[in-house]
């Protein structure tokens, strides 16, 4: 049931231009960044050759693109969660997913599903992106590896943010502009957390994702982002069952 | 409907929903056996939908029970809803899907078994006249063909209960004349409630009726009852040279009359016992009124709301 609800969310995704412009976008923009720090690496390449201990190709231009990500994630997510939960509400279409012998759960875990399948197709671009540096060079697979299990961790985290917050709206703008919002604020936090001791370090999910930047894929980080996405479809699932209950 | 099977497919007794101290509907019960339609009629904001809501899972009731077969809706929703089919008022469809793409949706998530998935989808498109539609996007297609789509959804998965609210609001008479012999062809085998506020629509299709006014059931019976109650309360007489109001007023002692239009009087406020239709005629024969039409008109919708609602309720 739950493949059937992500199945049906996929097919409108990509029925509008919103999924196709969401993806051109994103392939353009890191495209860009990924192309400049090749560029950047073979100028600098000769000078590195004679520095002990170098960072190497991955870390000079497929990390980088990695960092960009997450402002491009932060930026077209919402743009994709908008629409899941507040325009079945206001199409009034909520109602042919709740007369149907579905639960609360499959209707939100089902939109997730389909939003961590577009992350996946972003993350696959990412990756080809990355891998075609195999022809020329050696990449540090492991540390690719990590990037993309943040970035995709991190995705997840947003998604659920952003489902969570076309629950509470009829608008799809609005879920927009709450959800760019929230992840600003995150993105704030995490520029005011510059001592490494303060607790904004702790909550920060920038500064989460940073570590897996750096290649360290460490419990407490993975915990975070899981709490994260548990707590916010936990939320979202509560929140339309109260409609149910009290609206 | 004696001949019907009387097992009972929806009972729901003392429904009652709360918005904080607004009462929407309250105490209202439904029992509903196979092969019934049960018609649900009130102005605007009686409760029809809030009260249709509740029956389909999509509110939860403040006070109150609802069985499908057997099975309490608010214990074991998901079995529960699998027997019930709900086309809401605003027909809950996909506009960026293909009708074919749609039903296909509607058809899994009620977990209609792939085997049965096609037939199901063709049954459903040739009993709403959508097969010709198969491939067209739901948003391109009419009001009226939207509206049918909404129904093939309601019935697609052959649910014991069908529950339409408004089914024929903005459709052409030619339509409405199509959905309301569909909704008596469903009647046949399902049971269904439909929520409308066109008074002749209920005595055309309906079995029983039950009329809502500002969330409480005001009148409970069947078609026969309502059409006894509506008629033999006022005539409509028309004159070549009429009287005047007074003039009727005289010869008429205890009923009310109305001028309709220029020479036509309503007739009302009358008991079945002093049928007045023969004095009408005398009076009309010797005051030479020139009596050429007289009708027995029946009640409209707004009199009998008005009739019901100022009612010691």
């Amino acid at each position: 049931m739950i493949i059937v609800i992500a199945l049906k969310e996929l097919r409108s995704m990509f029925a509008s231009p919103l999924a196709w412009v969401v993806l051109a976008f994103v392939q353009g923009f890191l495209a860009n960044v990924f192309l400049k720090q090749v560029d950047t690496f073979m100028i600098i390449q000769a000078q590195l050759a004679r520095t002990p201990n170098a960072p190497g190709l991955t870390e000079l231009a497929i990390v980088p693109m990695f960092g960009a990500a997450q402002m491009v994630l932060l930026m077209s997510i919402p743009l994709l969660t908008m629409r899941l939960i507040s325009e079945e509400k206001r199409n009034q279409t909520m109602a042919l997913l709740v007369s149907a012998p579905v639960s609360m759960t499959q209707i939100i875990v089902g939109k997730f599903t389909a939003m961590v399948a577009f992350l996946c197709l972003i993350l696959a671009l990412i990756a080809t992106m990355s891998f075609s540096l195999l022809a020329g060079g050696a990449i540090d697979l492991g540390l690719i590896a990590a990037n993309l299990l943040g970035l995709l961790l991190l995705g997840m985290a947003f998604s659920s943010i952003g489902i969570f917050i076309s629950c509470l709206t009829v608008h799809p703008v609005v879920a927009a502009v709450m959800t760019l919002a929230v992840f600003m604020g995150f993105w704030v936090i995490g520029l005011a957390a510059s001592d490494p001791g303060s607790w904004l370090n702790w909550v920060s999910i920038s500064k989460r994702f940073e570590g897996f930047l750096d290649g360290y894929v460490s419990l407490p980080d993975v915990t975070f982002f899981v709490v994260v996405i548990a707590l916010f479809i936990f939320l979202s699932i509560r929140k339309l069952d109260s409609e149910r209950l009290s609206a | 409907m004696a001949d019907k099977d009387h097992s009972l497919t929806l009972s729901a007794t003392g429904l009652t929903r709360k918005y904080g101290n607004n009462v929407a509907v309250s105490d209202v019960s439904l029992a509903l056996s196979k092969g019934e339609i049960i018609g649900l009629l009130g102005p605007n904001g009686a409760g029809k939908s809030t009260t249709m809501k509740m029956i389909t899972g999509n509110l939860a009731p403040t006070e109150g029970s609802i069985k499908v077969c057997g099975i309490d809706l608010i214990d074991d929703p998901i079995v529960a809803k699998t027997k019930i089919g709900y086309l809401p008022e605003i027909p809950p469809v996909y506009k960026e899907l293909r009708v074919n793409e749609y039903l296909k949706l509607v058809a899994k998530l009620h977990k209609v078994n792939s085997k049965r998935l096609v037939s199901a989808m063709d049954i459903a498109k040739e009993r709403t006249g959508l097969t010709e539609m198969s491939q067209r996007l739901i948003g391109s297609l009419s009001k009226g063909f939207q509206q049918r789509v909404g129904i093939a959804q309601a019935i697609i998965h052959e649910p014991e209960v069908v529950i339409l609210d408004e089914p024929t609001v903005g459709l052409d008479p030619n339509q409405i004349i199509e959905i309301r012999s569909l909704i008596k062809e469903l009647g046949e085998d399902h049971s269904v409630i439909l929520s409308t506020h066109i008074l002749p629509e209920v005595e055309a299709i309906c079995d029983s009726v039950q009329i809502l006014h500002k969330g409480k059931v005001v009148f409970d019976d069947d078609i026969g009852g309502l059409r006894k109650f509506r008629s033999g309360k006022s005539i409509q007489a028309s004159f070549r040279a009429p009287p005047t109001k007074k003039a009727l007023e005289d010869k008429l002692t205890n009923a009310k009359i109305s001028l309709v239009r220029e020479g036509v009087y309503r007739i009302s406020g009358l008991k079945l016992e002093d049928d007045p239709t023969d004095a009408i005629v005398q009076h009309s024969v010797q005051e030479r009124w020139g009596l050429f039409e007289l009708v027995g008109a029946q009640a409209s919708v707004e009199e009998v709301f008005v009739e019901l609602t100022t009612q010691d309720v």
